[in-house]
């Protein structure tokens, strides 16, 4: 095979993976974990790039940590540790879940959510969890750092607002979910061909006193081009009942605001409308349930 | 070249090696650890799983300086000074090692998993999480499951079914002797040999499925530093062609090539990217001609041509079976189920890519600063007087035979030296790249190795058949099997491989295990640009199982009579005959089979199906058969040698000496158990030495579930001499002796009398689970009981049984390998999902033993049988679940929920299907 890579660094430093990417002018790639990268390096398709710049060791940015308002994780940060970690077990249960179910568990212990956010696949698991949960996004680039939303990342299959040349995604952060709120994520796949989800859905929640909707967050893919926050969905879904009639009607909402495909050996459109009218509602009121039992 | 700094299980590691290093590179090349195994380089298979810091993760797509400063552990570590870690000793235990390629990743994978539980209990969930992505091929991975929770400090037993009382050595449950090496990471397959001086080989294929060939130019190529030989057709001193059957495949293509994988030029050259280059400055021009690739429409007689000489065109054979008279058959018939299958093409996937390594007569190590490897070779023989092939191959002195032809050289100017093999499953019966690099070896007056990518061996070596069988049931009011006719259309592929064979046997076995008097059966073997299609474990009658299982269960249905009952009142039985006219006389233990099964399932609550919310239940049954040895009149033959001596304790040691082939069946187990019995001595103190043409006699090739029989009978006789001989002989003596095996004469197809020398039978139920909300279909449990005879090692036969329905759950719910335009769409190992430990269920185990007479102890062949009538088990399951009878596998959630919300009676669009079942009639004269 042809080497894909000369060079491999691991900057200990943001300012040091920044300078890095400078002095390689565009031929360097920044990797977390590299699961997704290196297999398609593996199989030849991308082109051999000058440096590897490892951003999994960066001081600092190797854990999750809580502050006042926000569960904040590092690049560093591997599915794996997101998955066993209790604050977001218990406060970002739809990431944990999310996160839990991407490749298998030898990817998971290397692969890194900052990493599956910046790839920015239209069904990253991890990033439809995150999506979910209003994460933001911390991209550093020579200039400062700056936080944005992650739903507004996505510019297209494998493209993202973070200009992969000059700037490294350095952290995300998602506010905990408190009283009153809970989350859930379900996937549908099949046990055949490449392991891409026909759909992934993750749900935020928060009840009010009178039982209906407060607050919520949706995050849904493959239903487009990037991951999709469904912001229709959750307008018609706050100060209404939680009920099993405006979950049902969620789901008919969602379905008149995406366009579905039908993808080759993976599923037919009228099968992904089916699993969204199935399990969007359902993951509706297991959130639901989680936010009562957070009251 | 940077400093890369890190500790290797245990030891300080601080080497010098470019930074584009993969870590299994630095481990497997640089630190000769070649414990850790390569399966896919794509993150998929899991099998070179390491841990870093006591974390599990695939070396194959972590870079090298990834591992900086880090404490990494490899199987190597884990038994010291001779005692095995708990894991090691729990997978001898248990037989969870088979061919042993995936089992240094699924035991690091495990320790990753006990590491974490820090001495607590794991449970199988946590085990079946832990290891979703380490495959393996062999086990079916209940073995594997329950050691990880013996190691883990519960006492679980090795699963075994009973078996008649063990004799001194034949009966009893002994580890494969070559475990120990597969579970320390010591054993040797191919890819782990290396050679002072030897050069990596690559294969330029042809990447189009049809073509004529204007010209080859390698002078590009020949031209690249580093490059040491290119060679094409010109370049071939002898035959240039390959054939198990028909000589039919070149060996390299000069005027044309007829399937994607077919090789044009092979290169040697110093390293695999100058390799890899050169294949890329070798530019082959060619004239892009139509392809055939249905094999329906390939019979058309204005399709292409894939072999223009051939005066039968695309037809490689017209199969028939013909038995009483269907027309009268079908006139006494009150019910007749008639039904159109299809069966998808289907890849073996076994875990170790194909590999060889060819060295050139004369070869001395010294000469490039080396010295011979010990471990490589018999010591006396490491001279390498004549060409040396080392392979992992099921058919050593084929492979011989194929190599010299091809030099232009005697047999027995070529050995062979077979490698263990990381599986084969019949997909290592033909050629891969023995003869390149014999051709290369000699060539470059070098040792060549020439290890496939995981992407290449998709493309390249021949596949299940994909079938589309039609076939007719009869049967009376009170449910007597009356006639069956059917039709079958079988893909071949560019090459015959062995086609016709493995569509004879699609064709006898048509009928099912059962008595029916009149039968009618063509079966057309077609040539199409596809990849060659050949053996694969069932051998053709995984396919027509299919079909006749689930006719069986409709004609069940409509007759209104239990579908166990249906065929237990038409099994076979002593005094029946089969659909070639096959007199049974001995050794049917089908009923007993159905029996076992049929009261396992049925004992307590039992409920063909029940709900539990939104998930249904239901249990589906079929019942296989299959031939022992290669019958139809073939000439089948194993000659064994086995030597004894006495040791200096004064006990008696002794060696057997045989071609034949492991790959992970347990072939060395049987033999020393069959040695052992007749010499009185203690198994381990046998020594197996398979696969070496210079130094064993030709046992004949590792199909058609024939090595216990064929050989263990080869090796029985050679034994009971040599203890006759040693009862004369002074003590002290060394006694050798030689036995040629003949198994009992065949007749051929259509000449009536026996068409083989036994048959194994068995009987499985499966109970499948149903998602009724989106269609996904498990498997939780299987109860099975297969009549093989004689137990001979009741531990490794386990695994063959439980390997096999797995393998076959993968057959009806994973697996196929997608064509589009004769270019596969199945062109890496993440588009090709066999069954994972998530998806295996438990499995109930039934031993049944009726004996054949001229079977080793009464012992015939198994190797195939498990992996037979699990798919329509499931899609019988599915039909009681669901009223949807699936029709063409692999069966497709996204369909499934549609017939079941559409009430449909039928599934006709498999996973991978752009079509529907072909319409077709059934013909061939009367």
């Amino acid at each position: 095979m042809t080497r894909s890579w000369s060079n491999y660094h691991t900057p200990a430093t943001v300012d040091e993976a920044l300078a890095l990417l400078q002095r390689y002018g565009g031929s360097a790639r920044v990797i977390g974990g590299g699961t997704d990268l290196l297999v398609e390096t593996r199989r030849g398709l991308r082109r051999p790039f000058e440096a590897m710049v490892d951003a999994s060791r960066i001081k600092g940015l190797d854990s999750i940590s809580q502050d006042d308002n926000y569960i904040v994780i590092g690049c560093g940060v591997t599915h794996t540790m997101i998955v066993n970690d209790s604050r977001i077990i218990r406060h970002g249960t739809c990431l944990a879940e999310s996160c839990g179910v991407i490749g298998g568990p030898q990817v998971r212990n290397t692969g890194t959510l900052a990493g599956n956010v910046a790839h920015a696949l239209p069904a990253g698991d991890g990033t439809i969890g995150l999506l979910a949960l209003g994460g933001e996004v911390e991209i550093a680039a020579r200039g400062g750092t700056r936080w944005m939303p992650a739903k507004d990342t996505f510019l297209g299959p494998g493209k993202s607002v973070i200009d992969r040349q000059q700037e490294v995604l350095t952290r995300l952060r998602f506010k905990p979910t408190g009283r009153s709120e809970g989350s859930a994520f379900h996937r549908v796949m099949r046990p055949q061909g490449l392991c891409l989800p026909i759909i992934s859905m993750a749900v935020r929640l928060r009840l009010d006193e009178d039982n209906t909707v407060g607050a919520a967050g949706i995050g849904m893919g493959p239903v487009g081009p990037v991951p999709w926050f469904a912001e229709p969905v959750i307008a018609a879904l706050l100060g209404e009942p939680a009920s099993a009639a405006q979950f049902a009607n969620a789901a008919e909402v969602a379905l008149d605001n995406v366009t579905l495909r039908t993808s080759k050996y993976r599923a037919t459109e009228e099968y992904r409308k089916a699993m969204i009218r199935t399990y969007l509602p359902m993951i509706l009121i297991r959130a639901a349930q989680r936010a009562g039992a957070a009251r | 070249m940077s400093r890369l700094t890190m500790t290797v299980n245990g030891r300080p590691v601080d080497i010098d090696v470019p930074e584009s290093r993969y870590l299994s590179e630095v481990l497997r090349q640089d630190l000769n650890l070649t414990g850790t195994k390569i399966g896919c380089n794509e993150a998929e298979c899991g099998i070179c799983t390491v841990l870093v810091n006591g974390t599990a993760v695939v070396s194959c797509v972590y870079p090298a300086f990834k591992a900086q400063g880090t404490q990494v552990e490899t199987i190597e570590a884990l038994s010291h000074n001779g005692s095995l870690h708990a894991l090691q000793q729990a997978f001898l235990d248990h037989g969870a090692v088979q061919c042993g390629i995936c089992t240094p990743g699924l035991i690091m994978t495990a320790k990753g998993l006990l590491d974490r539980a820090g001495g607590e209990a794991v449970t199988e969930d946590d085990i079946r999480t832990a290891l979703k992505d380490s495959y393996c091929r062999c086990t079916g991975y209940q073995s594997v499951i329950n050691a990880i929770l013996q190691a883990s400090g519960q006492a679980v037993p090795p699963y075994l079914p009973k078996t008649r009382e063990a004799g001194h050595a034949v009966g009893k449950a002994l580890p494969n002797p070559n475990a120990i090496a597969k579970i320390t990471g010591s054993a040797r397959f191919t890819d782990d040999y290396r050679f002072p001086g030897m050069l990596v080989a690559r294969t330029k294929r042809a990447g189009v499925a049809h073509a004529r060939i204007r010209s080859i130019d390698t002078a590009a190529a020949k031209e690249l530093e580093g490059v040491h030989a290119v060679l094409t057709h010109e370049d071939i001193p002898g035959r240039n062609a390959h054939g198990i059957v028909s000589v039919d495949w070149p060996v390299l293509c000069g005027n044309k090539v007829r399937y994607v994988g077919d090789a044009v030029a092979i290169v040697a050259a110093d390293s695999e990217e100058i390799a890899a280059a050169a294949l890329e400055l070798v530019k082959v021009d060619y004239d892009a001609l139509p392809a055939v690739t249905d094999p329906i429409e390939a019979l058309d007689s204005d399709a292409p041509q894939v072999h223009e000489e051939r005066p039968d065109g695309n037809l490689l054979k017209h199969i028939k079976v013909r038995k009483g008279d269907v027309t009268t058959g079908f006139g006494e018939a009150d019910v007749i189920v008639d039904r159109t299958y299809r069966t998808p093409t289907a890849e073996h996937l076994f875990l170790e890519p194909e590999c060889s390594i060819g060295v050139p007569a004369g070869y001395d190590p010294a000469a490039f600063g080396g010295q011979c490897d010990e471990l490589a070779v018999r010591g006396e023989t490491a001279k390498h007087d004549k060409t040396t092939i080392y392979a992992g191959s099921q058919i050593p002195y084929l492979d011989r035979d194929q190599a010299a032809a091809t030099l232009g050289v005697a047999d027995h100017d070529v050995r062979v030296v077979a490698t263990l093999m990381g599986g084969g499953f019949g997909g290592k019966e033909d050629i891969a790249g023995q003869i390149h690099v014999a051709l290369l070896a000699e060539a470059c007056q070098r040792p060549v190795k020439m290890l496939y990518s995981r992407q290449e061996s998709l493309m390249v070596h021949p596949k299940r058949h994909a079938t589309v069988i039609r076939i007719r049931t009869g049967a009376t009011r009170d449910g007597k099997l009356t006639a069956v006719e059917a039709i079958l259309y079988g893909d071949g592929g560019a090459y015959a491989s062995l086609s016709e064979k493995v569509l004879t046997r699609a064709t006898t076995h048509a009928t099912g295990p059962y008595e029916i008097a009149n039968a009618k059966v063509d079966c057309f073997a077609v040539y199409t640009n596809n990849v060659p299609c050949g053996a694969f474990r069932g051998f053709g009658v995984t396919q027509s199982c299919f079909a006749v299982e689930s006719n069986m269960d409709v004609l069940a249905e409509q007759l209104g009579i239990d579908t166990v009952e249906l065929r237990r009142m038409n099994a076979l039985d002593i005094g029946s005959q089969t659909s070639t006219g096959q007199v049974m006389r001995e050794s049917v233990g089908l009923k007993e089979c159905i029996d076992k099964v049929d009261g396992d399932m049925r004992s307590g609550d039992f409920r063909w199906t029940w709900d539990d919310g939104h998930r249904r239940f239901a249990w589906g049954v079929a019942v296989g058969y299959k031939n022992t040895g290669l019958g139809g009149g073939a000439p089948d033959k194993a000659t064994a040698e086995v030597e004894a001596w006495s040791e200096s304790d004064g006990q008696l040691s002794a060696e057997v000496r045989i071609s034949s082939a492991e790959m992970g069946q347990g072939l060395p187990g049987v033999l020393a158990a069959c040695a052992a019995e007749e010499l009185q001595i203690a198994p381990q103190r046998i020594n197996v030495l398979l696969g070496d043409t210079d130094y064993c006699p030709d046992g004949g090739p590792t199909t058609a579930s024939r090595q216990s029989y064929v050989s263990g009978n080869a090796v029985r006789h050679a034994a009971k001499d040599v203890a006759r001989q040693l009862a004369a002989a002074a003590p002290g003596s060394r006694i050798k002796a030689r036995h040629e095996y003949w198994a009992p004469k065949t007749m051929p197809l259509g000449t009536g009398g026996d068409m083989h020398v036994a048959f194994s039978f068995c009987a499985q139920a499966a109970l499948c689970e149903i998602d009724l909300r989106t269609g996904e279909v498990s498997v939780r449990k299987v109860i099975a009981a297969h009549d093989v005879g004689r137990a001979i090692n009741p531990l490794t036969l386990e695994g063959q049984i439980e390997g096999g329905i797995v393998m076959c759950i993968g057959y009806a719910l994973t697996e196929h390998y997608i064509q589009e335009d004769g270019i596969p769409w199945t062109n890496v190992m993440a588009r090709y999902k066999a069954p994972s430990i998530t998806h295996a269920p438990e499995i109930v185990s039934h031993i049944v033993e009726h004996g054949t007479a001229a079977g080793p102890f009464g012992a015939k062949g198994v190797g195939e049988l498990p992996s037979i009538p699990t798919s329509p088990a499931i899609t019988n399951a599915i039909h009681r679940a669901t009223g949807v009878r699936v029709r063409s596998l692999p069966v497709d959630q996204d369909e499934l929920l549609r017939a079941m919300n559409d009430s449909a009676a039928d599934l006709e669009l498999a996973w991978g299907d752009r079509k529907p079942i072909p319409a077709i009639q059934f013909g061939g004269e009367p």
